[in-house]
């Protein structure tokens, strides 16, 4: 009997709705309006003590789990340290699969109530729950994907991206690579923000390409990939392999007996995965946004912070997301998250103090930065990068002038 | 293209068929003389890789670690018969399917909660390390080489196990007739026991052989799992001849596509979007073959 009422029930909302029933809509619609207004006016003058709530999600098992959980530690120790006890954490792994992403995210959304949404790594993932996340009014902060899709004409005033347009690392690279190479093999997975990486690379490296792979995403075996760049006369080999992909990529190159130098974004040597791979990572150039010894005081304390809370050195993905936690800290601290034209323009405005120095978001809610060409070094027995160059000096993406805010 | 490139990737055909071989053996011995599809068969991939790790990183030697591997997966093999396997022979293929589902959760999970989400990684041995030259001035990393040569081996020891032991008579007796072995007299639980744990230790001897060129990680054995399948449709379920002709052909067929159809796009298509293409339809190929081969031999190439 239940089910026959319930069914009956909700066949009548949906009639009402084809109808079209806007007066009525309208009139909801303007008093939830209201009623939101008035709260977040009861509010605003107590904007630190409001409960918050933040959904994380992240890549916590499987072969992108150092991404996410390096991700994960940076931004509960920073919410840790700001001492702001009303922000709630909802953090859930999405096991680096898009359908999973898109179901946690409806979760958070409808059951959990979250304010703001953050966390991805993998921009397949991003693609999968950004559009739909910021087109119901729920604000995401991206701490590490940055497809161009959504950097262009389709990018949202909901949508801010704390790390980089995916493009902007391989950029640099592409830039670097002019000095010294003229016929180099390139590589990436075949997703989003694999065809961003050789993107960017190709649009600033003049010499000639010797080959171009695209690999499946959780790749976990290259001997195909390295047979042919054995064969393709390159003078250096540029891949972007981030997490368990790059490891399994270098351990393999390192036994093939092939000796063309390697390059690549700063995601393929990050310290996530230096570690793993060893000695063979010795001296080799990749290009960051971000680096351990980035020489400003936020960063110091970061590095400091994360080393005594974890008893390991931060990747580029904590660093961000480092970021991500202090921009929602100092948006917090100037109004209302209910307030979502205030806590966007407070989040626009960037007012906190990064770890990668200056930071200014562009038209686009993507950031205006240095880009750095960082070498492999070894310091004791910790294998670790050290900046050698700037590539770019308050680079911007190529997809802002595309977008309409 | 030079000779010495499509050498390699022939090798690299047969390096990956060799290894499906070993997961693929088992699961067809096991539907054959069982009749049982044990999804589970991942798992024992996955905890003969972790045990290689493990005791490699404990005593510091690859080769105890491979033992530990082979030992660890037929153990959990025989347990794992003994406790659940053993009561779905007289079900359908739906309660198999289910209750083996059931336990790739149950072993992923466990392992998940022992050892870390973390990947493990797993250094090839000194006297493995290195390339070495190839016919037509190519190189060829000396591991693989050695795995290739571990899977062929398995192969004529499964064959002369199968057609010259009492242990394979029996195995053949059971694969064409349960019931009446069974009225021989033969302790046809026993024989069960005996395959499983056999075939569980080809999969762990797989998975730490891969380990050490990979890495080894909670949920590594269910992508390998897939491709075994198609193996063993593609070669006839319950056929170790099949399995190996299918093996061989699947890796081959997975490795040349991924390396020659990008290839041939980039003679029509620009290079960025042929390679873009060509991965795609790479990655379908082998299923492609699968269903082709089904079209014209519905039981396999060498049905049972």
């Amino acid at each position: 009997m239940s089910v026959i009422l319930q069914s009956s029930g909700s066949a009548l909302t949906l009639n009402t709705t084809k109808n079209g029933n806007t007066q009525k809509g309208n009139n909801m619609k303007s008093i939830i309006a209201v009623s939101i207004l008035g709260l977040s006016l009861a509010t605003a003058s107590a904007a630190n003590a409001e409960p918050v709530k933040i959904g994380v999600i992240t890549t916590l098992s499987g072969g992108g789990a150092g991404l996410g959980i390096d991700m994960r530690d940076a931004f509960t120790l920073a919410i840790k340290q700001s001492g702001n006890k009303e922000i709630e954490l909802i953090v859930e792994d999405d096991a680096q699969k898009p359908e999973i992403a898109v179901q946690l995210a409806e979760k958070m959304i409808q059951s959990d109530k979250v304010d703001l949404l953050t966390g991805i790594i993998w921009s397949n993932l991003a693609m999968a729950v950004v559009p739909n996340t910021v087109a119901q009014d729920i604000i995401y902060l991206s701490p590490n994907a940055g497809p161009s899709a959504l950097a262009g004409a389709n990018c949202n005033a909901n949508y801010f991206n704390v790390a980089y347009q995916n493009d902007n690392f391989h950029e640099a690279m592409g830039q670097y690579a002019n000095k010294d190479y003229k016929k180099t093999f390139v590589l990436a997975p075949n997703y989003p923000a694999g065809k961003d990486s050789l993107t960017g690379f190709k649009r600033f490296y003049k010499g000639e390409l010797a080959g171009e792979i695209y690999t499946q995403v959780g790749q976990t075996d290259y001997a195909a990939e390295i047979a042919q760049i054995r064969d393709s006369g390159a003078d250096s080999v540029f891949f972007f392999l981030p997490g368990g992909m790059g490891i399994a990529f270098m351990k393999q190159y390192a036994q093939s007996g092939v000796n063309i130098p390697v390059m690549g974004p700063g995601f393929s040597f990050d310290q996530d995965v230096l570690g793993a791979i060893g000695d063979a990572a010795l001296g080799v150039k990749n290009s960051a946004t971000w680096s351990k010894d980035l020489d400003n005081e936020a960063n110091r304390k970061f590095v400091d912070a994360f080393q005594a809370e974890y008893k390991r050195l931060p990747s580029i993905y904590a660093a961000q997301s480092w970021d991500t936690a202090n921009l929602i800290i100092a948006a917090l601290s100037k109004t209302s998250v209910k307030d979502k034209d205030a806590f966007r323009a407070a989040l626009k405005a960037a007012d906190f103090k990064s770890v990668r120095g200056e930071f200014v978001f562009n038209n686009n809610n993507h950031p205006i930065q240095n880009v750095y060409v960082r070498e492999v070094v070894k310091e004791g027995d910790v294998l670790t990068n050290r900046i050698v160059a700037t590539a770019f000096e308050h680079h911007k993406d190529a997809y802002a002038d595309q977008c309409k805010m | 293209m030079s000779t010495a490139l499509l050498i390699e990737q022939l090798l690299n055909g047969l390096q990956l068929g060799v290894m499906l071989f070993l997961m693929a053996a088992g699961l067809t011995l096991i539907f054959g003389v069982m009749g049982l599809i044990n999804l589970a068969h991942g798992s024992l991939y996955m905890i003969g890789a972790f045990a290689c790790a493990i005791v490699a990183s404990a005593t510091g030697s690859f080769w105890i670690g491979l033992i530990a591997s082979l030992v660890a997966a037929a153990a959990a093999g025989a347990i794992m018969e003994v406790l659940v396997i053993r009561r779905l022979y007289e079900r359908d293929h739906l309660d198999q399917v289910l209750a083996t589902f059931a336990l790739i959760l149950i072993f992923s999970e466990g392992s998940r909660w022992l050892f870390g989400s973390f990947a493990l990684y797993l250094d090839i041995p000194p006297l493995l390390q290195g390339a070495v030259p190839l016919p037509g001035g190519g190189q060829y990393q000396l591991y693989r080489l050695a795995v290739i040569g571990v899977g062929i081996s398995v192969a004529v020891g499964l064959h002369v196990l199968i057609s010259r032991t009492r242990l394979g008579m029996r195995i053949r007796a059971g694969e064409s007739d349960r019931e009446m072995i069974a009225a021989l007299g033969i302790d046809i639980q026993t024989l069960y026991t005996v395959v499983f744990a056999l075939g569980a230790a080809l999969a762990g001897l797989a998975g730490a052989l891969v380990g050490a060129l990979q890495s080894v990680q909670v949920g590594m054995g269910e992508p390998v799992l897939i491709l075994a399948f198609v193996v063993i449709v593609i070669g006839g379920i319950g056929s170790i001849k099949g399995a190996l002709v299918g093996a061989i052909l699947v890796g081959t067929i997975d490795t040349m596509g991924r390396f020659l159809l990008p290839k041939t796009l980039a003679l029509i298509l620009p290079a960025s979007q042929a390679g873009m293409i060509g991965a795609a339809l790479a990655s379908m190929l082998i299923y492609i073959v699968m269903a082709l081969i089904l079209a014209f031999r519905p039981r396999g190439l060498f049905a049972a």
